[in-house]
């Protein structure tokens, strides 16, 4: 498996790497799906807007001083005098208001921040992680659980589960369903774009997709305990969908089956965990560990749907 | 350091609750060095005082005192003991991610048992125990000496604020030799904080900690809001404080409204863990997503609470140091009353990733950036009263507001970047945000502590600090704060994430390594710091401030000795200009005695604030270690030296005439000797400057 998943990612990182140099480090910068690319250009739009502004500010903060500078009291006795002709600038000791000037300095920072704010606005609602991404595809889903201290991927559609280990075919939307079964953890794979909370009792929607090839690094983006640097993962975007389905056969193979014993195996506290795969044996598995912190309402909700093939039936019986 | 979990105690003994002697870490090599150093050092204080016999002194002048001047100068003193303890915290921090290169945890000397109490120790003291401890020490030292009174309102209120304070900064300290501390992050977010994941002393710890000096800090608020709003000098309009005074009023304001919320969210957590509810928890109806609402709804306005006054204290070493009025004050008071608003309707910018909805992120995002209008609007202010001034290189309070201009753009800027939600959902928790907090936290929070500190220091003891050094600590605190910090924004593009014990990317290694070596330079910086206070304690005789007056000041501090005496004023000025000071020499009203005195009214030292703190020290204690009498115990006692306190009638006293003359008779002998010898060495004379070149024919 171990030398697979080499030849694996020497294949597919090479393009990227090629397309974007040395500087695929600045994974914020080195954008691999629609999301993360259009923060990119939000983050460096932004930032150019407000240089405008702190650029000329900054520099103020040194030409004023030193343009204004009291001349040097080591030159002479009189050095206090009030001018000190061609070379000393204008002193004004009791210039303290200035209509035209507070106009500009409330001004602009407005003007700015009011430009800001538009961007802002359009942004928090066209980048919303909730907002199912837009494409000729249908959207995979893929449940995310945080474990102390491990990322637990299952695809309730292909019926795999995996740890520490995921895969996508590129150009194909993925929505993350995230909730942790521990402390509160951020699911994030800075190439793809946003991160978001994996809580407890919750499911928090994630919209992702991968438009090139490779092996992203994913991670837990708040510190959940003592094993968290180690709660990482790799995040494979696959060229064709047909190395996808490899990749799912792979780990539906594997041998063995995320049943309720080896989930409890999985929330035991274990740190730097080693990619692990399985088929999911119990469909289910998400809604049973968001269940879990819903208390008394939880356990009968839990009672409704977990057994599948009395769902529909005990669905009847509600009046 | 924490130990395994099945050595906790989980059933209180009657009698010890559940400390155990596996509580004390002997096995820490690092440990036990600090606690000998801690021990000696110790010894050493309290040696000295016994073999000077100065025992009684410390207790009547000191430790008992409820003159503001005094507690402030304390203040001042544990926060920078502090300092030393946060800042080992960060070397520690730097070192280990500097060298902490590997594919699994155990790399670096420091196992993440260890590293993530010291990240979370470093957030903790610096914040709570450092810069809110130098602020309030800074506003105690200015704030009645800015507005003409004897003393705060409260005056057994404020010492027992200190002491509260001390207590909790000490419990805190506890913690590194028995027990743990909490390795939850410094804001302790459930479930991580709950019982269930952290079920040992350490979240305890931090709990108690933070609630006691949380309730020290909110009777402060309330002393300082009542201290300005009721007993400024006759004359003083609101519009005629300084503004100093004014943003302290804010902050004050912003304390009282904010911490309470602290201390209902730690109540709850304590709740949660002392009587296993549910407010918290993932199941049994609790909701974690409540804690970080409340936590950040009291933790944003803290923020503006720790700036807020040092834009003030920015202002009036700009307008000191420029000898000029200050420019667009009344656009200053505005823009600061404005940020005390909106403080309050930002606080969800801290979690834009849990997952609000777009316009819930939006309003806040917005909300967020409108607040860059008015800091924006005060950093045009300060460079307006540079401009057409003649600013003073010698001051070394002007080299940290120089610090301040250098830095705070770029820290405006990122701040602004992150107010961006969809831009916060790849900047959030990274090492960007890290840069973006130290970078407004150290350039404006730290560094307009620093400048305050430099610039009062010779009102409060009456001795200058060394110019020179200051200097430098100035200068490489700013270059150290840019070579530590800007490789952190640079983690952050590289997708970085804060509180990394270890990391396997090698590529960061360089950036943290350079990250390591401002955090050297800084240790340089702090290192003259103490330096700096140390020559300048034993070269006083040379920087002696005779005239109470040493920068040409504008404001009503100077218009009395340095150090002031203890009832600050013999005669309470009559207020004609917000630059007072500066009022009174222009019009030749300034160095002249008063034509007669008059008794004073003044609060007596009390042993209540002492007692009640070191008891609140005990009951923190035994509440971290469910030692139920001792808590029940302490917490009786405080309760009835509170009483007896209250009962008590020996509460205040007056100051004849006959003193204050001989008080002030001496203070004027010295203001002509300061006058004689700044005339004698034929320095123009800064007294002389500023005034503005009104009497330029040198000293009178």
């Amino acid at each position: 498996m171990n030398t697979q998943k080499k030849m694996q990612t020497a294949a597919i990182a090479t393009p990227g790497l090629m397309l974007s140099g040395c500087g695929s480090e600045w994974r914020l910068l080195d954008p691999a799906g629609p999301i993360a690319h259009e923060i990119m250009w939000l983050m460096i739009i932004s930032g150019v807007i407000m240089l405008l502004v702190v650029v000329p500010v900054t520099l103020m903060g040194f030409v004023f001083p030193w343009r204004y500078r009291k001349r040097a009291a080591s030159a002479g006795s009189d050095s206090h005098q009030l001018t000190n002709p061609g070379k000393s600038a204008a002193y004004e000791p009791y210039w303290e208001h200035s209509g035209k000037i507070e106009a500009v300095v409330w001004g602009i920072p407005i003007a700015i921040i009011m430009v800001l704010g538009y961007v802002t606005y359009t942004s928090s609602h066209a980048l919303d992680p909730r907002r199912p991404i837009e494409s000729d595809k249908p959207t995979m889903i893929v449940q995310v659980v945080a474990l102390q201290w491990k990322w637990l991927f299952i695809y309730p559609e292909e019926g795999i589960a995996s740890v520490n280990e995921m895969a996508m075919p590129v150009d194909q939307p993925v929505q993350f369903l995230i909730t942790s079964d521990g402390p509160m953890n951020s699911f994030f794979i800075p190439n793809l774009g946003s991160q978001i909370y994996a809580m407890s009792g919750m499911e928090n929607r994630l919209h992702l997709m991968a438009d090139r090839p490779g092996v992203y690094d994913g991670f837990s983006a708040n510190y959940s305990g003592y094993g968290h640097s180690g709660m990482k993962f790799k995040a494979h975007a696959m060229a064709t969908a047909a190395e996808f389905d490899d990749w799912v056969r792979k780990v539906k193979t594997s041998g063995e089956s995320l049943d309720d014993a080896v989930y409890e195996s999985l929330r035991q506290k274990s740190r730097d965990v080693a990619p692990m795969h399985f088929a999911l044996g119990d469909a289910l598995l998400f809604s049973d560990v968001i269940d879990r912190y819903s208390g008394s309402l939880g356990q009968i909700s839990k009672q409704r749907i977990k057994p599948k093939d009395q769902q529909s039936a005990m669905l009847n019986e509600v009046p | 350091m924490a130990i395994s979990s099945e050595s906790i105690v989980t059933e209180a003994h009657s009698l010890w609750g559940r400390f155990t002697f596996d509580a004390i870490p002997y096995e820490d090599p690092i440990l036990v060095t600090t606690f000998a150093v801690v021990l000696m050092g110790s010894i050493g204080i309290v040696g000295s005082v016994l073999y000077f016999g100065k025992l009684k002194y410390l207790w009547d002048e000191w430790l008992t005192s409820v003159d503001h001047k005094r507690i402030g100068i304390m203040y001042i003193i544990v926060s920078m003991i502090m300092l030393l303890r946060g800042f080992s915290d960060a070397l520690l921090m730097r070192s280990q991610q500097a060298v902490a290169v590997a594919s699994e945890s155990g790399a670096g000397y420091l196992p993440p048992e260890h590293y993530d109490q010291i990240f979370t120790a470093h957030g903790v003291i610096m914040i709570f125990f450092v810069a809110m401890g130098l602020l309030v020490g800074l506003m105690n030292l200015v704030v009645p000496l800015q507005i003409g009174a004897r003393d705060v309102a409260f005056p057994f209120l404020n010492s027992l604020s200190f002491w509260l304070f001390v207590s909790a900064a000490l419990l805190l300290n506890v913690s590194l030799f028995v027990g743990e501390f909490a390795a939850a992050g410094w804001l302790a977010y459930p479930p991580l904080s709950g019982k269930e994941y952290s079920p040992w002393v350490g979240v305890d710890y931090w709990l108690w900690a933070l609630q006691i000096s949380g309730i020290g800090t909110l009777l402060s608020g309330i002393n300082f809001i009542v201290t300005i709003l009721r007993m400024r000098a006759p004359g003083m309009t609101l519009m005629k404080m300084p503004v100093f005074v004014w943003t302290s009023l804010c902050a004050n304001a912003l304390i009282v409204v904010a911490f309470p919320i602290l201390t209902v969210c730690l109540s709850l957590l304590t709740l949660d863990r002392y009587l296993d509810m549910n407010f918290f928890t993932g199941d049994g109806g609790g909701n974690q997503m409540m804690y970080v609402n409340l936590i950040w709804a009291w933790g944003h306005p803290e923020v503006y609470i720790l700036v807020l006054p040092c834009f003030g204290i920015f202002s009036e070493i700009t307008a000191t140091f420029s000898r000029k009025r200050l420019f667009g004050y009344t656009s200053l008071v505005y823009a600061t009353a404005c940020i005390m608003l909106l403080s309050f309707v930002v606080w969800l910018h801290h979690f834009f990733t849990m997952g609000g909805g777009a316009n819930v992120n939006a309003f806040f995002g917005i909300m967020t950036m409108i607040i860059a209008i008015p800091t924006g609007v005060k950093l045009f202010n300060w460079l307006f009263t540079m401009y057409k001034g003649q600013v003073d290189y010698n001051a070394s309070a002007m080299w940290w507001t120089m610090g301040f201009y250098a830095t705070f753009g770029l820290g405006g800027l990122t701040g602004v970047m992150l107010a961006i939600p969809a831009a916060d959902y790849v900047l959030h928790n990274s090492l960007f945000l890290v840069a973006h907090f130290h970078n407004v936290i150290i350039g404006g929070v730290i560094f307009g502590l620093f400048a305050g500190i430099a610039y009062w220091f010779p009102k409060a003891t009456g001795f200058k600090l060394n110019e020179t050094l200051g200097r430098w600590a100035a200068a490489l605190w700013t270059l150290g704060f840019f070579v530590a910090f800007m490789p952190l924004y640079v983690l952050g593009f590289m997708g970085m994430t804060r509180r990394m014990n270890y990391y396997d990317n090698p590529v960061w290694n360089f950036w943290l390594l350079v990250a390591a070596a401002g955090a050297a330079i800084i240790l340089v910086a702090i290192l003259i710091q103490f330096y700096q206070i140390f020559a300048s304690i034993r070269d006083h005789k040379e920087n002696r401030d005779l005239t109470g007056d040493p920068w040409g000041g504008r404001t009503l501090e100077w218009a009395t000795s340095s150090p002031p005496p203890f009832y600050n004023f013999a005669v309470l000025p009559d207020i004609r200009d917000r630059d007072h000071l500066s009022y009174l020499k222009e019009h030749k009203l300034d160095g002249k005695p008063p034509p007669k005195y008059e008794p004073i009214h003044m609060p007596a030292n009390t042993w209540a604030g002492v007692v009640i703190g070191m008891l609140s020290l005990g009951f923190g204690l035994a509440m971290v270690w469910w030692v139920w009498w001792l808590a029940v115990a302490t917490f009786v006692a405080m309760f009835a030296a509170f009483l007896v306190w209250s009962f008590s009638r020996n509460k205040d006293y007056w100051v004849s005439v006959e003193e204050i003359e001989r008080i002030e008779g001496e203070r004027w002998r010295r203001y002509e000797e300061g006058l004689v010898q700044a005339a004698a060495v034929n320095q123009p004379g800064d007294r002389t400057i500023a005034v503005g070149g009104l009497v330029p024919e040198g000293a009178r």
